[in-house]
């Protein structure tokens, strides 16, 4: 019986957790703009395609 | 001749703008193999292409903001000290952060490359976008570069802010959102674990043997129901007791009374009679609750519904002290104050003219865009919009007592909160609340009082019953039958300040339009050219001139040439408030008012239409006759609403169309002319004098105190970004021909509450039936509050749905 005792508990903290990440999230604006991030993870970064011109350049003068 | 060849061919397939995707007009503007359709978007795309910022056109095909139309500010005033420092959120004298407010951000693109602001300018250490919002969060250093630095820097891509000195309120907004969500959080958290703790005993599982294990279990919901209880309810009590204080029983009170009732009959059942409680139906109930205020809330963050005179004028003035020019904040101007008013800049107060050559655009006041011409000495009002040269004018009136602003001194605009407050009182939920509240608590009374000889069970029925009747489902269908119906009319570009504004609309009986640009059209007008037959190449000499000019009768007169047109011109000359001089192939081209063509005719002002002369080779040909069109759709719209509503139409301009408009409006309905803005919210307050509701439907400053005063007041916007007078709901021209649906469509979701409340009150007394036999047990109740509230939400959303797309609106 004890087990079913320590696993609750277990269980609420592991829930706990999971409450305060959210509320962290919410605290740092994370429910703020539930758009622009899923945009702006689609934006390449500037330095790969930087590289990757350099290297089609490389390889065309090759 | 050969040049016009060339160019015919040309035309033939049609060209669209590298930056803005525009049509390309005759005339190829074209580097690096990318053509443009005016110089403005040429430009943009070169300064994006000096700092590699290409990708711009990759991600979103021509994302870029046409510039035709662009007018070059000058944004010295940004240099003031005082105004800077409204404009900016935080600085510590290195790094300075500010919001902006960018209307024409609409795509990935614009995503891209606001973020990529400090390529641009590497002070600018980093800007980030809410693209719902529309703005953009900008920080830099403040030693190496202005803040009118980075305001050019946005205006010459295209994305020209919004400058807006009162931004505070969005704050507080924004904070009771994030408490929203923190409420549910906690709600939603302690629902799921107090239903997973609550399970042995849905499941009558036998614990015999284990009696501590349930006293655990029943302990442990105690402790998890308090944040629900006083934190994630705490508005409801709140709300409740603040409707009790003004002796009103709004419908937060039976809400709140079932909460509370909840709460504490469950402690005593665990405490003193080893019971499980109700705890898992309260932080349901409640977790419901929040969801619904949820669903609610939705808002049109991008759209401004409350603006006063201030949001139209610029925040600065040029002024000229002792011949020395300076730029301070339009809210220190005072009487006498000499003015520089520029070209395309508006007069912010009542003023006499003092220097220049005024031509004065009231298209916004008035919605009538033909500039009118003022001599030195007459008086300037505030609103209007010079065109052409700049002007010097001394002020007369305080911005606040202007001949337009002093609309807003009117008692309409100072009940703003108690308006709001009576249209909450005033929803059905709250009316059928006091009702239901008084019922539930007798049947509660009568309920203890069949058991009184038993007070045990006395205390359990008269409790069992407060409980089983809490109205949740009433509570939730309004938001989610509301809140549907917000989102539907959203989906068709009619944007509602918030969902009570619905109850009000299906309730409006009477509907007032304003003519100039509410049921006429703003930028389309038909044009007719009466006088001798023009032949094609006089077309084309026509269509070349026109197009050289941005005044608005240019434009519509090019639009309605069906021509090709030739790139050079010899001599160009426009007068503002006149006409154009113009010489093409050695043809001498006029255009313009009757004494501009004729110097020795007298000005003779016709009153019913806009009239442009032509003359060519100094012989008149005839006149372009421009008038306004009628939106499409209004004479159906009209007829439709005839039937069941009482309609007026207020204008400020003249009978010209008086007999036009009686087509459209038929003989019973009054219809009225030359109605200042006062008097226009004089009509309003006498029909609502004689027990109206009234709808206005207006679109200009010029109808701010209608809107204002009326019971629903919606403005008719080309374009939804731009600046609308305070009101209660945005609608999208071209979704004017939808109005009567909208209308219609507001009565069905307001039956659609009632049906769902009569579906709730059969719920309520199949549980009242448990209730008075005293035999709501916990599992009953778990089963009984979460499926009528789930049926509630369940049905308004679907119906809704059903009912919109049968009227074709999703």
């Amino acid at each position: 019986m004890s087990v079913i005792v320590v696993l609750i508990g277990a269980s609420l903290l592991v829930a706990t957790g999971f409450l305060i990440a959210y509320l962290w999230a919410v605290k740092h604006g994370q429910y703020d703009d539930k758009y622009t991030p899923s945009v702006r993870i689609l934006f390449e970064e500037e330095k790969k395609s930087e590289n990757r011109n350099q290297k089609s350049e490389i390889n065309s003068k090759e | 001749m050969e040049q016009l060849e060339v160019l015919e061919r040309k035309t033939e397939t049609k060209l669209y703008c590298f930056h803005c995707g525009d049509e390309c007009p005759d005339e190829i503007i074209h580097i690096d193999e990318k053509i443009f359709c005016c110089n403005g978007c040429k430009t943009v795309y070169e300064i994006l292409n000096n700092s590699n910022l290409c990708n711009y056109y990759s991600i979103d095909n021509n994302p870029g903001i046409t510039r035709k139309h662009h007018i070059k500010r000058n944004y010295d005033f940004l240099n003031d000290n005082d105004l800077k420092l409204k404009l900016i959120d935080f600085s510590n004298g290195k790094r300075t952060q500010l919001t902006f407010d960018i209307p024409q951000m609409h795509c990935s693109s614009c995503i891209w490359i606001l973020e990529n602001l400090y390529k641009l300018n590497p002070r600018i250490i980093s800007s980030k976008v809410n693209f719902l919002q529309k703005k953009i969060f900008i920080s830099y250093q403040e030693e190496k570069t202005s803040l009118k630095d980075i305001v050019e820097l946005l205006d010459s891509i295209g994305y020209e802010p919004r400058l807006n000195l009162d931004n505070h309120k969005e704050e507080k907004n924004k904070n009771e959102y994030r408490n929203l969500y923190y409420k549910i959080g906690i709600a939603g958290f302690c629902f799921g674990n107090i239903m997973l703790l609550s399970f042995p005993e849905y499941l009558s599982i036998d614990v015999a043997g284990h009696e501590e294990l349930k006293r655990i279990f029943a302990y442990l919901n105690i402790i998890l129901s308090l944040p629900v209880f006083f934190y994630s309810a705490n508005n409801y009590f709140i709300s409740a007791w603040k409707g009790l204080k003004k002796k009103f029983i709004n419908i937060d009170v039976p809400i709140a009374l079932g909460i509370a009732v909840l709460f504490v009959r469950s402690i005593v059942e665990i405490v003193f009679m080893h019971g499980a409680g109700y705890l898992d139906s309260l932080s349901g109930l409640v977790f419901f609750l929040l969801i619904g205020k949820l669903f609610q809330n939705k808002t049109y963050e991008t759209l401004n519904f409350e603006r006063n005179y201030k949001s139209y004028f610029p925040i600065a003035v040029t002024i000229q002290e002792n011949k020395i020019e300076t730029t301070i904040p339009v809210e220190k101007l005072q009487i006498g104050d000499r003015l520089i008013i520029r070209n395309n800049e508006l007069i912010p107060a009542d003023s006499i003219l003092i220097k220049g050559n005024a031509n004065i655009d009231y298209g916004f006041v008035t919605g009538e865009s033909v500039p009118i011409n003022r001599v030195n000495g007459e008086i300037v009002y505030a609103g209007g919009k010079q065109i052409g040269s700049a002007i010097e004018v001394e002020t007369i009136k305080d911005v606040s007592q202007s001949y337009l602003t002093q609309l807003w001194n009117n008692k309409a605009f100072r009940k703003d909160q108690e308006h709001e407050q009576e249209s909450r009182i005033m929803s059905f939920a709250n009316t059928v609340s006091k009702y239901f509240t008084i019922t539930i608590l007798a049947l509660a009374v009568i309920a203890a009082l069949i058991w009184h000889n038993n007070s045990t069970l006395a205390f359990n029925a008269f409790t069992a019953v407060l409980i089983v009747a809490c109205p949740c489902a009433l509570a939730l269908s309004t938001p989610f039958a509301l809140g549907n119906t917000l989102r539907i009319f959203g989906k068709n570009k009619f944007y509602l300040k918030n969902t009570f504004i619905i109850e009000k609309l299906a309730a409006v009986n009477s509907i007032v339009f304003d003519k100039t640009g509410t049921i006429t059209e703003n930028n389309s007008s038909s044009v007719e050219f009466i006088g001798e037959k023009l032949n094609d190449d006089e077309k084309t000499f026509i269509k070349s001139v026109v197009r050289n000019s941005t005044h608005s009768l240019s434009t519509a007169i090019f639009d309605s040439i069906d021509s090709k047109v030739i790139k050079i011109i010899d001599v160009f000359d426009e007068q503002p408030g006149k006409g154009i001089y113009a010489v093409i192939n050695g043809n001498e081209i006029k255009l313009g008012s009757r004494i501009f063509i004729n110097e020795n005719h007298e000005q003779e002002e016709d009153e019913f239409s806009t009239k442009v002369f032509l003359s060519i080779n100094r012989k008149v040909k005839g006149y372009f006759n421009i008038t306004n069109m009628y939106r499409n759709g209004l004479r159906e719209t009209i007829s439709e609403l005839e039937h069941n509503y009482e309609l007026a139409l207020l204008s400020g301009d003249n009978e010209g169309e008086k007999e036009k408009l009686r087509k459209f409006f038929g003989t019973d309905n009054e219809l009225h002319f030359r109605q200042s803005p006062q008097d226009k919210l004089d009509f309003i307050l006498r029909l609502q004098g004689n027990g109206k509701k009234v709808l206005m439907i207006g679109d200009g400053l010029n109808d701010a105190g209608a809107l204002k005063q009326s019971d629903v007041g919606i403005s008719v916007s080309d374009n939804t970004n731009n600046f609308s007078p305070a009101c209660d709901g945005i609608m999208d021209s071209k979704s004017f021909y939808r109005l009567k649906d909208f209308i219609r469509f507001s009565n069905s979701s307001m039956k659609i509450i009632f049906s769902s409340f009569v579906l709730s009150l059969i719920y309520n007394l199949i549980g009242l039936g448990f209730a008075f036999t005293g035999m709501l047990s916990p599992l009953i109740a778990a089963i009984l509050m979460p499926v009528s509230s789930i049926t509630a939400v369940v049905f308004t959303t679907v119906s809704t749905n059903i009912l919109a797309k049968r009227r074709g609106l999703i």
